[in-house]
């Protein structure tokens, strides 16, 4: 840093002693200590949640794909969890694997599986009859046509999945504040105690800013992985 | 580059479809030989089972009973991945690999049985300008920046890939317009004067099956062969009533299309005033003209300055 920051632990300064809307010293000073840890605390329990859904709702969907009877009973119990309040969730869990990032993370892949799932599978089922068809003709093997062919038609519903999915893992990560202190929910569940504006708006702001960027991220990859879905007619 | 390949004969031999649950079968007992380069039209009303006949030859439908056989060898005796991938396979709507470039897709065939790139991208190239789409215009466009013409010509060449000894082609034409059709349909025959595949031809359209069929198998109601043969012996000599109809009344005019003047023997001009034509002209299209013409006969320029000429009463003994 240019200039030496001289941290004022003794007294608050007027903006957070009459509690405004919205004190930036207050965002400067604890930007370091509070947010920066608990925004890469969130991104880690999104990465995580995201990440093992996404794998578990691919080999499933992929099951339901090859045999369809798996179908029926994958989609039933990802949506029953899906209907679960989390911290109805969250009071089931803890007595099994206490007040760990183990719960947290149960509870978020768990809301990941039914979007997932579906996306993933509805994904599988679009390539059209006659392009597999084609597929079966030329020769490719099933497998071969579910790497080479299925896979990469199914990208765009898959990435459309993991949008919705990422979205709202990162709204429903703050939750986990109330099992354990890790991620933006910490500083938002404190200053609601105490009421303080400013911790509220500015974690409020991080989650929305990191859910933003993460979607615009997502959709740059999509069209980075399935280029010929933007590609123009040419005349 | 590779020898190209000799095309085979293919057999049907008593080769039976019965589909489970139903009283008749989708192909009834169809015994029939297809010489090596030629090609063979299945026609016949829908439900006639001309493409599942055509299916049996690579396996995307299983023989009940009877045999088909390619260069001698039953199809049940290779594995049907193998089999598939010396056949190449054309359908209607194409079945382009939407998220593959022009050239991926022609490669997919040549990419399966291990070619090198070198001779992969060489054959892509080669076959896009055969079906006259140059490869530089065309190699990186995918199946959403095609026509529907340009689309089935990237379908053929993709058939043709590994340079298979036979084609099974379903009804490829059928869903393009009538201009585009015909240009295809002359595309076809350039090529197939070229390669000499053996070719199964599925269409319902009659006069399709006359244009670029060498042998023309109708099949009815039940999978059964009705007919067998040259489109000029079906249009001569129907062997039923159903095989009539189903060439249709105008069988003789059908006739006279097969034929150019130049491939019939013409008389010396005698004087005799009509239209003046190209020998290339069927013997319909002159037929056509001396009924414009409300003339009574044609009369072509032979090339050294001679006249010869085809009279009405000549055209019908033709026809005879």
């Amino acid at each position: 840093m240019a200039e030496p920051v001289i941290p004022d632990f003794g007294e608050a300064s007027d903006c957070v002693a009459e509690n405004r809307l919205f004190c930036t010293d207050w965002v400067r000073e604890n930007w370091d200590p509070v947010l920066q840890p608990a925004l890469v605390e969130h991104i880690k329990l999104t990465v995580i949640a995201v990440g093992l859904g996404f794998v578990l709702s691919l080999v499933a969907a992929l099951l339901a794909h090859r045999f369809r009877h798996v179908e029926r009973p994958v989609a039933f119990l990802s949506a029953v969890i899906y209907t679960i309040p989390s911290l109805a969730l969250f009071q089931l869990l803890v007595p099994v694997t206490g007040l760990t990032v183990t719960t947290v993370e149960i509870a978020l892949v768990g809301y990941t599986l039914l979007i997932l799932f579906r996306n993933n599978l509805a994904g599988l089922r679009s390539t059209p009859p006659e392009v597999l068809e084609a597929a079966r003709g030329m020769g490719l093997t099933s497998n071969q046509t579910l790497w080479r062919v299925e896979l990469p038609l199914a990208l765009p519903a898959i990435v459309a999945g993991l949008r919705i999915a990422v979205v709202s893992t990162i709204a429903l990560a703050t939750v986990a504040a109330f099992v354990v202190s890790e991620g933006l929910g910490g500083p938002i569940l404190g200053a609601l105690r105490l009421d303080f504006r400013t911790e509220i708006i500015a974690a409020g702001a991080l989650a929305v800013g990191l859910a933003i960027l993460a979607d615009a991220l997502l959709v740059l990859a999509q069209r980075a992985v399935t280029p010929w879905a933007s590609a123009r007619r040419v005349t | 580059m590779r020898a190209p390949r000799q095309a085979v004969e293919i057999v049907f031999d008593h080769a039976t479809k019965r589909y489970p649950g139903r009283t008749t079968p989708a192909v009834d007992d169809l015994s029939m030989t297809i010489p090596a380069g030629e090609v063979c039209c299945l026609v016949g009303p829908s439900g006639g089972g001309k493409t599942t006949a055509m299916k049996l030859v690579n396996r995307l439908v299983e023989l009940t009973s009877g045999d088909v056989r390619v260069d001698g060898k039953s199809v049940t005796a290779l594995d049907e991945t193998t089999l598939r991938r010396g056949i190449g396979y054309v359908i209607q709507q194409v079945g382009l690999f939407p998220h593959m470039t022009v050239a991926e897709n022609v490669a997919t065939v040549p990419k399966l049985l291990g070619w090198s790139k070198r001779e992969t991208d060489e054959r892509t190239d080669e076959l896009l300008d055969l079906v006259d789409l140059p490869a530089r215009d065309y190699r990186s466009r995918y199946a959403s920046q095609l026509s529907g013409g340009e689309r089935q010509r990237v379908g053929l060449a993709r058939a043709l890939a590994a340079d298979p000894p036979l084609m099974l082609m379903d009804e490829p034409f059928g869903a393009l317009d009538p201009i585009t059709r015909t240009r295809l349909q002359n595309e076809l025959l350039r090529i197939q004067d070229e390669l000499r595949k053996t070719i199964i031809f599925v269409t319902h359209d009659i006069d399709e099956a006359i244009l670029v069929g060498d042998r023309i198998a109708i099949l009815r109601e039940g999978g059964v062969l009705a007919q067998y043969d040259t489109p000029e012996q079906l249009l001569a000599h129907p062997a039923d009533d159903f095989v009539a109809r189903f060439v249709g009344a105008d069988r003789g005019l059908k006739r006279l299309s097969l034929t150019t003047l130049d491939e019939v023997e013409l008389e010396p001009a005698n004087g005799l005033v009509g239209p003046l034509l190209d020998g290339q002209t069927t013997l319909r299209d002159a037929l056509s003209a001396m009924l414009t013409d409300g003339a009574r006969a044609v009369v072509v320029d032979s090339g050294d300055g001679t006249r010869k000429q085809l009279t009405l009463d000549r055209l019908a003994e033709l026809l005879r």
